[in-house]
């Protein structure tokens, strides 16, 4: 069965950790989720009141809400097993 | 609010240094002296249940209610429905005061399981949260309620603490006055240290279980650049939120009152130079169990009521009912007092809460009904909840207080046997303005009460020992009897006037038979004396007859003689040695 991830990647302006989290990001997507995945970037100093709804605390932080269950992984995702992992693409 | 009448004149000088924000909690802006530094943080820690979150909501909804202050609270632990639901009972209508927009409640959750880290990273997003938050109504309290959650979330700790620095910096710069909980550590103010990063306030809230009763303490451990109280203060929750308790006022410049009030007893004021006690006085009643201390205190309670007074009782020991139903069998009747409302209950068993939890619960009490009497029915229960020190602490600071209010006040005590101690009565006898002590005084095998007044300050008074009495009309104070063996009391005093009684008529009777005696004895002797003196004169006649007629004999001799010595010589002339003789004889 395909499965449709959605995923969200905050940030708060262009720093450094936020870019080396997106390159990172779409990077693993384009190996492992070619085609099966939305992905939206949201800066926080652009829209500080999206940081409410998905309980964001850290940036970068990588939402998946899709599918189930939610999970995020916070950080710079330069690693790279960590971030499969989290994102259920591999088994724990 | 006490807050603000009672502000020392410290806090006036003191501001001028260092702004504050008043929080609006009952006597914690008085410990303060003017409240929580503004613009900077204050760290509340404690162990949990303590408080801090009530205290620092509280600290939110009396700034937007009371000083028109927004405030935003950040919630780590509890969701903002559950917030609102444990704080609705206080009359804190969370929903409301958002929908006005005086007050934002943001729900940070951290769900440890939901995260995964991987990597640099920072908490921009925290950061951009509370300038949201804080921005968009414009915010001047925050509070940040438990940031140490934090901790539970994100595993990075270097991170974390190198964020909260700048956090707690990041929250000076916005000028906002921020509260921020914590959870006490083993050896720490705060499991994680908070205190190292909030330098300017740090109050520690307590809760303690001492002989099996639990006291709320507070304590301001450090307020940088202020003077603030060093004590640690008994607080309460209750209905209204938090209420500290001032300490001991260490100024010893009450107003005075030379007002007199009546203590409801005729006789009693008598041995009080005829006018009662002075107002706002305390007094002191002690004495053994069943001496009629409460009565006393109910006549008191009576008079105030029958002026038109308020009074205030707080039953230690017995209902309220069984008060007034006892008090009604000697004709006291403080229902009609209660149905005016000039008279109010407040029962509560010592072991209740804590010495300063009833302190504090007393001081609510009078400061919401009023009352111009108060009346304490008895302070020694009180020690089943603390040491006689902390009793007499405790009794310090209420008659301070009262002072401060012009109550007369009216403890009763029990001394515990009949050997009086003058240094009983939980050490307040040197701290009350007057003392009754009501005595047993046991003779004849019946017990009777012997009242003292055994100080009163700046008034005469009596220093008799007066029979206390308690009849079906009242209580009413008797001259206890002198007698030759001592003071009679009792039917022992009854006897002897009795006694004393019958003794007069017998003297008296006795009296008159002696005098009566005594006249007799003198007729007596008068009739005596005047036969003698007429047995005297008959002699004295009879004697002066005798005499008389001797007189008369020897005169008639001498005549006779000589008349025959004259007839003698006319017939024997010439007879020399005759005439010579007869010469002789006239010569005679």
């Amino acid at each position: 069965m395909e499965k449709i991830y959605e995923l969200r990647l905050y940030v708060a302006g262009k720093t450094q950790k936020s870019v080396t989290a997106l390159a990172n990001l779409k990077k693993y997507c384009e190996e492992h989720l070619q085609g099966q995945y939305t992905l939206e970037v949201i800066d926080l100093l652009e829209h500080p009141q999206l940081a409410e709804g998905d309980q964001i605390l850290a940036i970068p932080t990588l939402v998946k809400k899709v599918p189930e269950p939610v999970r995020k992984i916070i950080g710079d995702l330069s690693n790279k097993e960590k971030v499969l992992v989290g994102l259920d693409i591999r088994p724990r | 609010m006490a807050s603000k009448t009672n502000t020392p004149l410290i806090s006036q000088s003191a501001s001028k240094t260092l702004p504050k924000t008043k929080t609006g909690i009952t006597g914690l802006d008085e410990i303060t002296f003017g409240g929580l530094p503004s613009g900077r943080p204050t760290l509340i820690c404690g162990s949990a249940g303590c408080g801090k979150t009530l205290f620092a909501l509280e600290f939110i909804v009396r700034g937007a209610r009371e000083f028109n202050e927004p405030g935003v609270f950040f919630a780590f632990e509890e969701k903002p429905a559950e917030l609102a639901a444990n704080v609705a009972s206080l009359g804190f209508d969370l929903a409301k005061l958002q929908k006005d927009k005086k007050i934002k409640i943001d729900y940070i959750h951290v769900d440890k399981s939901e995260i995964e880290e991987t990597g640099e990273y920072d908490l921009e997003g925290l950061f951009i949260r509370l300038a949201y938050a804080i921005d968009s109504i414009g915010a001047k309290r925050v509070v940040l309620d438990t940031l140490e959650n934090l901790f539970l979330g994100l595993s990075n700790e270097g991170i974390l603490r190198a964020e909260l620095r700048r956090l707690f910096n990041w929250l000076k710069d916005k000028g906002v006055t921020a509260v921020i909980t914590g959870e006490r550590g083993e050896h720490t103010l705060t499991r994680q240290g908070l205190e190292e990063y909030v330098s300017d306030c740090v109050i520690l809230l307590d809760h303690r279980v001492i002989n099996q009763v639990s006291t709320r303490r507070l304590r301001i451990v450090k307020y940088r650049g202020t003077l603030h109280g060093t004590n640690e203060y008994p607080f309460l929750i209750d209905e209204d939120g938090i209420s500290v308790l001032p300490v001991t006022s260490l100024r010893l410049d009450k107003a005075v009152s030379t007002e007199r009030v009546s203590s409801g007893i005729p006789t009693l004021d008598e041995m009080l130079a005829n006018l009662g006690f002075f107002k706002g006085s305390s007094v002191l009643v002690s004495g053994t169990a069943g001496t009629g201390k409460t009565s006393l205190a109910a006549s008191f309670v009576n008079a105030a009521c029958a002026r038109k007074e308020k009074c205030l009782y707080f039953a230690f020991e017995e209902s309220p009912r069984q008060i007034i139903r006892n008090m009604k069998s000697i004709g006291i009747d403080l229902q009609s007092h209660l149905d005016k409302g000039l008279l109010k209950f407040i029962a509560s068993r010592p072991t209740l809460y804590g010495l300063e939890m009833h302190l504090v619960a007393i001081h609510k009490a009078i400061r919401t009904f009023k009352p111009k009497v108060v009346v304490m029915d008895p302070i020694t229960n009180l020690i089943t909840v603390g040491t006689v020190g902390d009793v007499k602490a405790m009794l310090v600071r209420l008659i301070d207080f009262l002072q401060d209010e012009q109550i007369t006040v009216m403890f009763t005590a029990l001394s515990l046997n009949n050997i009086v101690n003058d240094q009983t009565d939980e050490g307040v006898s040197s701290l009350v303005d007057a003392w009754i002590l009501i005595k047993d005084i046991e003779m004849n095998g019946e017990r009777n009460r012997g009242l003292y007044v055994i100080k009163s300050r700046g008034m005469a008074h009596s220093n008799q020992v007066r029979e206390f009495e308690i009849t079906d009309k009242g209580l009413n104070l008797i001259d206890v009897y002198l007698g030759p063996d001592g003071v009679l009391t009792g039917s022992a005093r009854e006897a002897q006037m009795l006694l004393e009684e019958t003794g007069n008529v017998l003297l008296t009777h006795a009296a008159g038979r002696k005098d009566r005696e005594l006249a007799r004895k003198r007729k007596m002797l008068e009739s005596k004396i005047e036969s003698l003196r007429t047995e005297f004169e008959s002699t004295e006649e009879e004697l002066n007859k005798i005499y008389t007629e001797e007189e008369i004999k020897k005169q008639v001799a001498d005549e006779t003689r000589q008349k025959m010595t004259d007839m003698r010589r006319k017939s024997h002339t010439g007879n020399p040695l005759q005439k010579r003789n007869v010469a002789k004889k006239s010569k005679k």
